[in-house]
């Protein structure tokens, strides 16, 4: 083994894709890569000749692959540096123009068997990159801060006891005020810029009394370090802003995730497309396209725009938007969608809508709306927050008042008093304390939560919506079974069938060539669309396909062997002697699929079926797993219309989908989960995603959630009785503040700890 | 304990630098990725034994 990849092969975890070789219109298109016009929009000039792009790699499986791919692409003369991030799958490349182009980078990256695709990381990737540092400087500088006045702070009550003298104890206090100071200015900024942004919109957020608590007890502690006597409260200003900090920190981790899969959304649509014009073919960046004008669609690629077939006929996978798991025959006068791809042979498109004006784009508006229509629950939350505020504020002020015209030396500590003991501290992390501990705890078993309110909404979901393909089943095809119909054998008949289907890419065609490792090859191999494929092996003529296609060519009676055909998955294999074997396909279910039915029947939710795939499919699928309710031939316009009719009867529905037709529907329910393996659309667009594919998962997560709502309630119950007992005792005088910071770091320890009881999931 | 004069002040001074290297890490990306190093460092391309093991020559893929 040469090349010193003995590491590749040692610590690879998976296989990795084939190689691939790069057919001459595969270079013309990285090609056009190098022009400048086309690398404004991704490629970032440097000094000179030198320049950056952003690369989105596919195929990466393994930290195996990004190791073989640094390796072989930094030793490229030329290549100035070459970084991968496993956690996004994106690489970073540097490269002296002169020395060598884009694509011949792009191509060495193809050379082993991988795909990358240079994209533009937009404002959106550099803004999340700047929020993400600052909000870990923010929390470095806060939880530095708050160990060190901690420490202090452990002093300064043993002093109490046990004596301390006036110029230790005053030292210390100074030096607890100097660290404080940085956290309160640099890291609780947040906190008071957002609380003014409140306050000017009139609302009243959690910010607000979070940051006059923060406020109020730094300038009260700060006061009395200053005068040398009174409380001092530095350990829980920090505290408080770090655990703030920390929960803020984690929710932003996980909206920027959802918000990068969104982005990746444009690989759905190629990069360039061959134009037709009177001179000849030219590929161009797909951008230039304009209505009107002809591309041709070569097999394996990618429809550009909407259009209409004007030559050709061919079969598209359009399962990306319609769930359809088969490719629809599409021939002369037929629309062809963007995003779509083409299978068989080549097609002429006249382009009709680009850009905005295509599906794809209407799905992704639609997707918008509904995710911007979606925070209502989030809404409820914040206005109950924002009375519970106010109220509390009233009250402060009302104290205040009172204090101050009965006992105005007592005035000021009675309030802060007031203002800590009631600080909605555990009122605010009841929710996202069980929320994270719940949500990390899911997140280890392979279920992620991408959306803060996910797990609030399920514990209450009274309907579970499956998506078939893809989600309920595996989502490609697989060989049922063979029959054979002659004398060859078994795996002959595969080896015979593999090697004629061994350049299509039509599902079946790699059902087949999946089953076999035999190295047989076809010569004179034609495709006849929506036919099937024939091809001379070792001197003899076979044919695979429809059978009407290969009786043909025993120049035998069709009728005769009529009931065959019905089978639609369904392909047969024969030569010019006889027919050979006839192969079946299924769609096999997924493992697990029939246990989470039973037990999603057993918690009592109903359980239903909406696909867009024929009607005997769905009905098997239905049958087999004994959903009652199915629905086949569903658009996505039927499937949201279904899930808005069960809404408006006061239904909770959960949707489980896993393609990009689905996104909108995901968007639609009031909770949504996508499989692991779908499309990023539908990730981007669900609450939660099924890592694991482990469709019992589900009843895992819907468990958890309900255990989680029980442990905010008992939180929120908690937090309510403490406030209501400390309230008057507080108002009273009776409570130093001191004994509040206490009372009020209890209360929220109390809330941590029930919380993390959810971290452990009981086996069910 | 009037050491303690001396000693918290000097333990500020830790401090300060503790928060310097943290944001300097930020600065420099080193919390960007999370996962790859973890693996990448069992794969060292200058480990010395790769080149100079002739029988692995003949082993297949």
């Amino acid at each position: 083994m040469d090349g010193g990849l003995t590491d590749f092969y040692r610590y690879r975890t998976e296989k990795s894709p084939r190689a691939q070789e790069l057919i001459p219109e595969e270079l013309s298109e990285l090609e056009l890569y190098d022009r400048d016009d086309l690398q404004k929009s991704f490629v970032r000039q440097q000094a000179g000749e030198e320049r950056e792009a952003s690369l989105i790699l596919e195929g990466i499986v393994c930290a195996a692959c990004i190791w073989l791919n640094e390796r072989h692409v930094k030793a490229l003369p030329g290549v100035l540096d070459f970084a991968v991030n496993y956690s996004t799958h994106r690489a970073r490349v540097r490269w002296d123009n002169q020395r060598i182009r884009l694509s011949e980078i792009l191509e060495a990256i193809s050379a082993i068997g991988y795909h990358a695709h240079p994209f533009d990381p937009g404002r959106q990737e550099q803004l999340y990159k700047q929020e993400r540092k600052q909000a870990m400087r923010r929390l470095a500088v806060a939880g530095l801060g708050m160990m060190q006045v901690m420490m202090l702070a452990v002093a300064l009550y043993a002093g109490a006891y046990e004596g301390m003298s006036d110029g230790l104890r005053s030292f210390l206090r100074w030096v607890s005020l100097l660290i404080t100071t940085p956290v309160i200015l640099f890291s609780a900024r947040t906190f008071f810029i957002s609380a003014w942004r409140d306050l000017k919109r009139h609302q009243l957020g959690m910010d607000v009394p979070v940051s006059l608590a923060i406020g109020a007890a730094f300038l009260a502690s700060a006061w009395s370090t200053l005068r040398g006597t009174g409380e001092i409260y530095f350990d829980s200003v920090t505290m408080f802003t770090f655990f703030l900090l920390a929960g803020r920190f984690l929710e932003m981790g996980a909206r920027h995730r959802a918000g990068q899969a969104a982005e990746e959304l444009v690989k759905l649509l190629p990069a360039t497309a061959v134009r037709l014009t009177e001179a000849g073919e030219e590929r161009v960046p797909v951008a230039d396209l304009v209505a009107g004008e002809q591309v041709l669609i070569r097999p394996g690629e990618g429809v550009p725009a909407d259009g209409r077939i004007v030559e050709g006929r061919s079969s598209v996978d359009e399962s990306l938007l319609t769930g359809e798991s088969l490719p629809q025959l599409r021939k002369l006068g037929d629309l062809l969608v963007g995003g779509t791809v083409n299978n068989e042979s080549p097609l002429v498109m006249q382009v009709e809508q680009v850009g905005e004006d295509t599906v794809l784009s209407a799905i992704v508006r639609l997707l918008d709306r509904a995710q911007t229509e979606k925070p209502s629950v989030a809404r409820t939350a914040d206005r109950v927050a924002g009375w519970f505020v106010g109220g509390l504020l009233l009250v402060a002020a009302g104290v205040a008042t009172w204090w101050w015209l009965h006992d105005p030396t007592h005035a000021f500590a009675v309030t802060l008093s007031v203002l800590v003991v009631t600080c909605p501290c555990a009122l605010s992390l009841a929710t996202p304390a069980a929320v994270a501990a719940a949500t990390g705890a899911l997140t280890r078993l392979g279920v992620l939560t991408t959306r803060g309110h996910a797990l609030e909404t399920l514990a209450r979901v009274s309907h579970v919506i499956f998506d078939k393909t893809g989600t309920l089943t595996e989502g490609r095809l697989r060989l049922e079974r063979a029959d054979l119909l002659g004398t060859v054998s078994h795996a002959d008949c595969l080896a015979l069938a593999a090697a004629l289907e061994q350049r299509s890419e039509h599902p079946i065609a790699r059902a087949l060539c999946s089953e076999t490792d035999a190295d047989l090859h076809a010569e004179n191999v034609t495709a006849q669309a929506g036919l099937g494929i024939e091809g001379w092996i070792a001197g003899q003529c076979y044919r695979i396909g429809i059978p009407e296609y290969v009786l043909e060519l025993q120049g035998g009676d069709v009728a005769a062997n009529k009931t065959d055909a019905e089978d639609r998955d369904g392909v047969l294999l024969g030569n010019d002697q006889g027919l050979l074997a006839h192969f079946i396909f299924a769609d096999r279910l997924r493992v697990g699929a029939a246990e989470a039915v039973h037990r999603l029947k057993n918690l009592g939710i109903g359980v239903e079926l909406l696909s867009g795939d024929q009607a005997t499919a769905v009905r098997a699928v239905a049958g087999e797993l004994g959903i009652d309710h199915f629905q086949s031939r569903c658009r996505p316009g039927d499937k949201l219309a279904r899930i808005r009719t069960l809404q408006q009867q006061g239904a909770v529905v959960a949707m489980v989908g896993d393609g990009v037709n689905d996104a909108p529907v995901l968007a639609g329910a009031q909770v949504s989960l996508a499989m692991g393996g779908g499309t990023q659309l539908a990730h981007a667009s669900a609450d939660m995603v099924l890592l694991s594919e482990q469709l019992p998962h589900l009843v895992t997560a819907i468990r958890t959630s309900r255990r989680t709502l029980t442990v905010i309630r008992q939180n929120l119950a908690w937090a309510l009785v403490y406030n209501m007992v400390a309230l008057p005792l507080a108002a009273a005088g009776w409570i130093a503040p001191w004994m509040a910071a206490i009372g009020m770091s209890t209360s929220s320890l109390v809330v941590v700890i029930n919380a993390l009881r959810l971290r452990n999931i009981p086996s069910d | 304990m009037d050491i303690l004069f001396l000693l918290i002040p000097i333990s500020l001074v830790i401090m300060g630098v503790a928060i310097w290297v943290f944001l300097w890490a930020i600065r420099s990306g080193q919390f960007e990725d999370l996962e790859g190093p973890a693996h990448s460092i069992l794969m060292d391309d200058d480990d010395p034994r790769i080149p100079h093991r002739p029988e692995l020559k003949d082993d297949d893929e």
